[in-house]
């Protein structure tokens, strides 16, 4: 079966049962993308998949095949980090580490789908195509990575400050 | 997980006939079913993925709006013509799961999901009428709180977990199936079951059967509706009540309304009680309590969640309050 | 009696007859005056770059050659026997090479049980699948070995198993009317009292009594519990998760009766631990298993896994009465309970320890109970016993407050004692009153409403609530560190420590640097690994304190060792190591600064490539001495929902007493999560217990709700920054403390957002409706 990740053609053969995030961590060695929970509800796992961000653990690999796949391994760029790793950094988003490509990853897919309008929960003009990166709207989006060492503030610092400019 | 066939199919009746004759599941997102495969509580010998069938949201020429059931819950939530015209619907979608989940989750996965249930979830240690028929029902008597408050029975107490499905039942939505042998429509309302003595049998679906697109009828006020979900933390998680509802009032008299409570039962629970005892009566906070009582009086408290009834019934009334408010 | 107590009463004897400079920690470390400097500054993690990348190796990202993945299958029965084991249909599964059961497990000691002796880490004394008796609903029944993590789980799932319950305990309120009274909790009296305080609460003028519940909890740090190990030549190699790798190293080595030397334990990140990641039954298993199959073995538990093998908070029932007289004072102060516990395990969830240390009172009863059940060995959890004995404690002081009309400060301030109030030792340093009015004065406290229920806006009804936040000092036995410099000035400090996200790596580095005087560039601190030098937890918010006095003691040892080099050409002949200094990177005399030569002059006149020292840290007899505590004032604002009673946290500030911050930026991380882990305590953590069966029900991260994004806000935090003379760099814990106090804060907004006061956790919104 043929992939795309981050940027480099892949071909694994494996058992149909593997998901997205074992072709990833025990097949190809890209250790980045984690494990949590391997149910969906931690997003240790998030990884992009065509910009995309979703869930590798509940992602089947077979059905990813052909797609563009980046994972946090796919972020830093000739060796300098993304801006939102670096930003990371600087405001301790994070304090074990295990969720944070999770964060990452997850981070950059949900810029994405603000900057095109996606409404979200606290979103309080659903009619409006344009969305305010507020720390509210950060905190709605970004709920689905857990972090049980409490990096929340840090990380919404992080991203907002790459990001806030850029709306 | 148990081995399994897959293949990809390129359109409906591709899918059908990958799916014919073998113990067979159709796979969108693979948020449940990947997870309950997990589990071994589902166990199909095939995979059918159909996340490459039709996904459009278009508008029918009676003035609803048509959507595809392989449209992910994100692009449902996102499309402005949902948004503008049956925000009830982009709300439910946006208050449930995460941003991750929804990209992955197909409208029809999103239909078919089973219950969160502890007890149905415990493979090895509980007893469950739904996994296993005949098996008892250990919640009946166990950790309740998420449980049925309306129409649950003897042998299973489950919930319905879906927020989409709340609205789409407030909207009247009518589901589209196809088979080898045609096509046919179920309203939404019948489409999910109550569970009875038969609770492992959750849906209208028949075997071999594929959910093709979700139909919503034109509603002129749908635009003036909304979904409010009351949970234990503020996101992502269940809902324990959560309410979908749709409001027109003309001079502080309420016209017509949709009503529809999710949390509360084996299905997306529609108060057609409630609305009856709405229509033509001024709206105001005493008769929106007085319907969402009606509606509950046959609500029926487990030893953990007796707490729902009024729960629902505060969020009824508030939640209609909050839509009279947009007629002011 | 415990080997800890035993040694505990010794050292006790030993200092009431000691005068108090003898005793170490009396004369103030140098660097807690050292102003200038790395201490306190906020240094960005030095391993921030590896773990923003995904590049930092956890346990579970170890691929070995030929290795096999395991699946682990559970009980689901609480008491009894496996009466039949079919594992035929799992042995036959494509890509199987081992079904290990009690049938054909290697014979295995029992893990000696924590604290039964210095290095012991078992978390209870149980056999590990050596028979068909069953201890804990969740017991470890059949370990698969396979070439795939799929196959591995599809074969356990054909696995069946047949049961002979037996009566079992597992319901708490029936337990509690078997409640006994350990030996001890933790080295200290199960139960101390002064005066009738029964009496003088029913005399006293105003009073408050009520019961306290909390629930279990589970510590669900994000990484799953794994491990990954191979033999080799007869000894066994661990990558593992670990906040105790020595410890780990030394049952392991125990229960297959090996050398210690031959059990290696590497664990350089952890995914997160407070507590959870020390020795289970899966770290034996997978051991065995290994050894049985010949092949090296990656075990990962799945989340369920965790929550049956890897016990959490017990839950407790406690009972808070506070009898004070018309001015507030305290007449009475009453703190009991009992937590459950198993007959295999020795964690009695220390409630009762807080009233112990925080208010002057004329009588007291204070103690606990404990009540054994059928059930996985509970174990520490983040702040054990002041986590939920401060909910019950705090929540009683308020209630007091509110009853008397009385500023919740005020009232605390009435009542502060002048030296410790149960065990009558000076304080070592506290400040919380300074806390208290710091945190008030940055909270806007003076804009809270006295009477409950009376701010609102729209469907919110708004409260502010405060509480004390309290941790103890804990210097562990076994700290250890070797030193050494090399002739191009740089210094490596190996530690048997860990780093789990607190830090560690680089608030060491700084304190290396600074204590050496070197730059930091110029430090190594290598750590996680059994191999390493001592024995350390990352646990008790002590590592920092243990790590620090034994780099305190290597470095006063390698200052000897530079002198003797130094020889009699060198500016520093005929200075003794209390008159030199570091400084610039050598060793300088303190009464003239300029006389002294750098470390890597000495060492080439000396025709030495380096010079190293492997030094213990002194016996933690301080806390004998003096009552040394870490404090805070924890400030909570929330948001109850008039229609639905959920709770919202909307502002909450920690104003932290305890001692000297090490590192600025990572210390206001910690201080954070532990107030986040707090909120999670006061408003939706529970793990959900069928005492039909003695089951989790809830043993995922979607059922069991630990807080979001969302539920946090903006937590601001403060500190006094007052270095305690007594402990090494003046610093004291700060890994746990944020989780006291917090879940009373809430508590205590709650009742004044709606007048509403709820004592059992957690205060979920059918307990406010």
């Amino acid at each position: 079966m043929r992939f795309l990740i981050n940027g480099q053609p892949v071909e694994a053969e494996f058992d149909l049962r593997t998901s997205l995030l074992d072709l990833l961590r025990d097949h190809l060695e890209l250790h980045g993308s984690k494990k949590g929970c391997n149910q969906g509800a931690c997003g240790a796992c998030t990884v992009l998949v065509d910009g995309e961000r979703i869930l590798s653990c509940l992602a089947l690999a077979v059905q990813c095949q052909g797609r563009n796949i980046t994972t946090i391994e796919g972020l830093a760029d000739d060796g300098h980090l993304h801006p939102l790793q670096q930003a990371f950094i600087e405001h301790d988003g994070f304090q074990c580490g295990y969720c944070t490509p999770g964060q990452i990853c997850s981070a950059i897919g949900m810029v994405s789908e603000l900057k095109r309008g996606m409404p979200s929960h606290v979103t309080r003009d659903l009619g409006s195509n344009v969305v305010s990166l507020n720390r509210d709207e950060v905190r709605e989006r970004m709920s689905g990575n857990l972090c049980r060492c409490g990096a929340y503030n840090g990380i919404v610092d992080a991203i907002s400050e790459v990001y806030a400019e850029a709306e | 997980m148990n081995p399994f066939t897959y293949a990809r199919a390129e359109h409906a009746n591709d899918a059908l006939r990958l799916a014919e004759s073998k113990d067979s599941k159709f796979l969108g997102g693979g948020t449940n079913l990947v997870d309950l495969m997990r589990e071994t509580i589902e166990r199909p010998a095939s995979l059918v993925d159909v996340t490459g069938l039709p996904a459009a949201i278009e508008d029918t020429i009676q003035g609803g709006v048509r959507i595809g059931a392989a449209a992910r819950n994100s692009a449902v939530a996102e499309s402005l013509a949902i948004r503008t015209r049956y925000p009830v619907l982009s709300r439910a979608l946006l208050a449930g799961a995460s941003g991750q989940i929804r990209n992955m989750a197909t409208v029809g996965g999103n239909i078919l999901q089973r219950t969160r249930c502890t007890y149905f979830y415990d493979d090895d240690g509980s007893r469950c009428n739904k996994r296993s028929p005949g098996q008892g029902c250990d919640a009946i008597d166990g950790l309740n709180r998420m449980h049925a408050i309306l129409g649950a029975s003897a042998s299973c107490v489950a919930t319905h977990p879906s927020d989409m499905c709340v609205a789409l039942a407030a909207l009247d939505a009518v589901i589209h199936l196809r088979s080898v042998s045609g096509e046919r429509a179920v309203p939404l309302t019948e489409f999910h079951r109550l569970p009875g003595d038969t609770p492992h049998i959750e849906t209208a679906l028949r075997p071999g059967e594929l959910i093709i697109a979700v139909e919503l009828p034109a509603l002129s006020f749908a635009k003036h509706s909304t979904y409010r979900k009351v949970r234990d933390r503020a996101s992502y998680s269940f809902a324990l009540v959560s309410v979908a509802a749709a409001l027109d009032q003309e001079k502080g008299t309420i016209k017509d309304v949709r009503l529809a409570l999710g949390g509360v039962a084996h299905k997306p629970w529609r108060a057609f009680k409630a609305e009856e005892a709405l229509r033509g009566k001024a709206s105001a906070p005493e008769n929106f309590r007085a319907a969402a009582e009606a509606e509950l009086a046959e609500a029926k408290p487990l030893r953990d969640n007796a707490f729902k009834i009024e729960l629902a019934a505060r969020t009824i009334t508030a939640v209609l309050l909050e839509l009279a408010e947009e007629f002011v | 009696m415990s080997l800890k107590s035993a040694a505990m009463k010794l050292m006790q004897k030993a200092i009431e007859h000691a005068p108090d400079s003898w005793v170490p920690g009396n004369t103030p470390d140098r660097l807690i005056t050292h102003k200038h400097g790395l201490i306190g500054a906020p240094v960005t993690r030095i391993d921030g770059p590896l773990k923003v990348k995904g590049a930092a190796p956890f346990s579970a990202e170890f691929p070995l050659p030929e290795m096999l993945y395991a699946a682990v299958a559970f009980s689901t029965i609480a008491r009894g026997r496996i009466t039949s084991l079919d594992t035929a249909a799992a042995e036959a599964a494509s890509g199987v090479k081992l079904v290990m059961t009690w049938k054909n497990a290697p014979k295995l000691k029992p893990t000696p049980l924590f604290n039964s002796s210095p290095k012991a880490a078992g978390p209870s004394d149980l056999p590990i699948m050596q028979n068909s008796s069953i201890h804990w609903n969740g017991e470890a029944i059949a370990l698969v070995l396979a070439d795939t993590q799929e196959q591995a789980d599809y074969a356990k799932s054909l696995i069946r198993a047949t049961y002979q319950e037996e009566p079992a305990v597992t319901d708490f309120e029936q337990a509690i009317k078997n409640a006994r009274e350990p030996k001890n909790i933790l080295g200290e009296k199960p139960m101390v009292k002064e005066g009738d305080a029964e009496s003088a609460l029913s005399s006293a003028r105003h009073r408050v009594d009520a019961i306290f519940r909390t629930p279990r909890q589970n510590h669900n740090p994000i990484e799953l519990h794994a491990v990954t190990l191979f033999w080799e030549d007869g000894e066994l190699y661990v990558h593992d998760a670990s906040q105790a790798v020595a410890q780990t190293a030394w049952t392991l080595a125990e229960v297959f009766k090996l050398d210690e030397k031959k059990v290696h334990v590497s664990s350089p990140y952890v995914g997160g631990g407070f507590g959870s990641k020390t020795l289970w039954h899966h770290h034996v298993l997978a051991a065995a298993a290994s050894k049985m199959a010949n092949r090296p073995v990656r075990l990962v538990l799945s989340r369920e896994g965790v929550y049956r093998t890897v016990g959490g908070r017990t839950t407790t029932q406690q009972r808070v009465a506070i009898g004070a007289d018309s001015d507030g004072r305290f007449q009475a102060l009453i703190h009991t309970g009992v937590a459950a516990m198993t007959e295999h395990n020795d964690c009695p969830e220390q409630f009762s320890f807080p009233a112990r240390h925080l208010y002057a009172t004329k009588t007291f009863t204070i103690g606990q109970k404990v009540a054994n059940m059928d059930m996985l060995a509970n174990t520490f959890m983040r702040a054990p016993g002041e986590s939920i004995g401060t909910f019950a404690l705090e929540s009683a002081v308020d209630e007091l407050a509110a009853q008397m009309d009385i500023d919740p400060i005020e009232l605390r301030i009435r009542n502060e004692p002048e030296k410790d109030p149960t065990t009558g030792n000076p304080f070592s340093s506290r400040n919380i009153i300074k806390a208290y009015r710091d945190g008030a004065d940055r909270f806007g406290w003076g804009n809270r409403h006295a009477n409950a229920g009376t701010q609102r806006e729209g469907e919110w009804l708004i409260g502010m609530g405060c509480a004390t936040a309290t941790y103890p000092y804990y210097r562990m036995p076994g700290g250890k560190a070797r030193l050494s410099i090399s002739r191009d000035g740089f210094v490596s400090a190996d530690v048997a420590a860990h780093e789990m996200g607190m830090g560690t790596a680089t608030a060491q580095t700084q304190v290396v640097a600074e204590r050496l005087a070197v730059a930091p560039q110029c430090v190594r601190v290598n750590y996680g690994s059994s191999d390493l030098s001592g024995t350390f937890i990352a646990g008790g918010s002590s590592q920092s304190a243990s790590i620090g006095a034994s780099i305190e003691a290597a470095h006063a040892a390698i200052v000897e060792e530079l002198i003797k080099l130094a020889g009699k050409d060198s500016p520093l002949h005929g200075l003794d190591a209390e008159d030199v200094e570091s400084r610039n990177a050598g060793l300088f005399s303190v009464k003239d600064p300029s006389r002294g030569e750098s470390y890597a002059a000495i060492l080439r006149r000396a025709g030495k490539s380096d010079v190293s020292v492997e030094t213990s840290a002194p016996a933690p007899l301080e806390v004998q001495h003096w009552s040394m505590h870490s404090f805070g004032a924890m400030f909570a604002e929330v948001r109850v929902n008039a229609i639905t009673g959920e709770t919202r946290v909307s502002r909450f500030l920690g104003s932290f007493d305890c001692g000297r911050i090490l590192n600025a930026k990572t210390a206001a991380s910690q201080f954070r999560g532990g107030i986040i882990m707090g909120l999670g305590l006061a408003l939706m953590e529970e793990t959900q217990w069928d005492t039909r069966k003695g089951r989790i029900m809830n043993p995922s991260l979607a059922e069991y709700h630990l807080p979001v994004h969302m539920d946090v806000p903006e937590i601001d935090v403060i500190w006094t920054d007052i270095a305690d003379p007594h402990t090494p760099i003046g610093a004291r814990g700060i890994g746990e403390i944020g989780i006291t106090g917090t879940g009373a804060a809430v508590a205590n907004a709650i009742y004044n957002a709606c007048g509403k006061r709820i004592r059992e956790l957690p205060i979920t919104l059918d307990k406010l409706l």
